[in-house]
């Protein structure tokens, strides 16, 4: 991987290849996350509240196909921002080849998982029949 | 300048740098944080599917006074996390920036201190209030 920064990030990595891509996607998908996942958490938990929030209040959002698609792309870019940052860690907890072969496989099954249960449930939920 | 990558769990615990290495701990133990929470939330909205009265039993889970101060934890995860990566993403964007990285990092801490302090305050009082 790239070279390590003090102050937090990486350098990009050189050249053309799937890591100095997987950098600048950190990037991009970090800005569009400072809109759609920071405007996600305030709004549920700050201006509606835990406390007024149940399965109705979710019926309520995604009878509006928008809600879906946002919450959709919520989704998409917090778990591949979040499965490529828990990938960078690995590389540098987890050294043998082997146990990190393993360490890996094991997440993006998780990672497979997570992306196909979240986008069933916002493509499937039938606000009808609740 | 650079970091050895060869770090391992038992040095990750012990402080071994300056400042900082204290914002790039910061940043990595918010993200794994925040990716757990994301992974637990999914979860529970993928039981959705289980009807509305399955559901709403299991928001307890999130009302408990304990779920409640995690609440707080993932707030300041998600604000530490996206300001100081906007820190990174400007000076990544713009190399003139480097020349003022400390006082960048004073405004990022002023910022994030501005927006979480009060927000943590209005969630803690409004569950130790709604408790009560």
């Amino acid at each position: 991987m790239s070279e390590r920064r003090e102050w937090g990030g990486h350098n990009r990595p050189a050249g053309t290849g799937f890591e100095s891509k997987a950098w600048f996607f950190m990037r991009l998908s970090g800005v569009v996350l400072l809109g759609l996942a920071v405007f996600h958490l305030y709004w549920m938990h700050f201006a509606i509240g835990v406390d007024n929030i149940d399965f109705q209040t979710v019926v309520g959002r995604w009878s509006n196909p928008l809600w879906r698609l946002y919450d959709f792309a919520l989704l998409v870019f917090a778990l591949s921002h979040g499965f490529n940052g828990l990938r960078y860690a690995i590389e540098d907890y987890v050294r043998r080849p082997g146990r990190r072969l393993v360490v890996k496989s094991i997440a993006y099954v998780a990672g497979f998982l997570l992306i196909s249960a979240g986008a069933y449930i916002i493509f499937t939920f039938d606000v009808g029949a609740a | 300048m650079s970091q050895p990558t060869n770090v391992g769990l038992r040095s990750w615990i012990g402080y071994r740098g300056g400042s900082g290495y204290l914002l790039w701990l910061l940043h990595r133990a918010t993200g794994l944080g925040v990716l757990m929470f994301l992974a637990l939330h999914i979860v529970d909205i993928f039981l959705l599917g289980f009807g509305e009265d399955v559901f709403n039993k299991l928001l307890f889970l999130y009302r408990a006074p304990w779920a409640r101060a995690m609440e707080v934890f993932l707030l300041f995860g998600v604000t530490f996390h996206a300001m100081n990566g906007l820190r990174i993403i400007i000076q990544d964007a713009f190399p003139r920036t480097w020349l003022h990285q400390r006082r960048l990092v004073a405004v990022e801490v002023v910022l994030f201190l501005a927006v979480f302090l009060p927000v943590a305050w209005i969630m803690v009082a409004d569950f130790l209030g709604g408790a009560g």
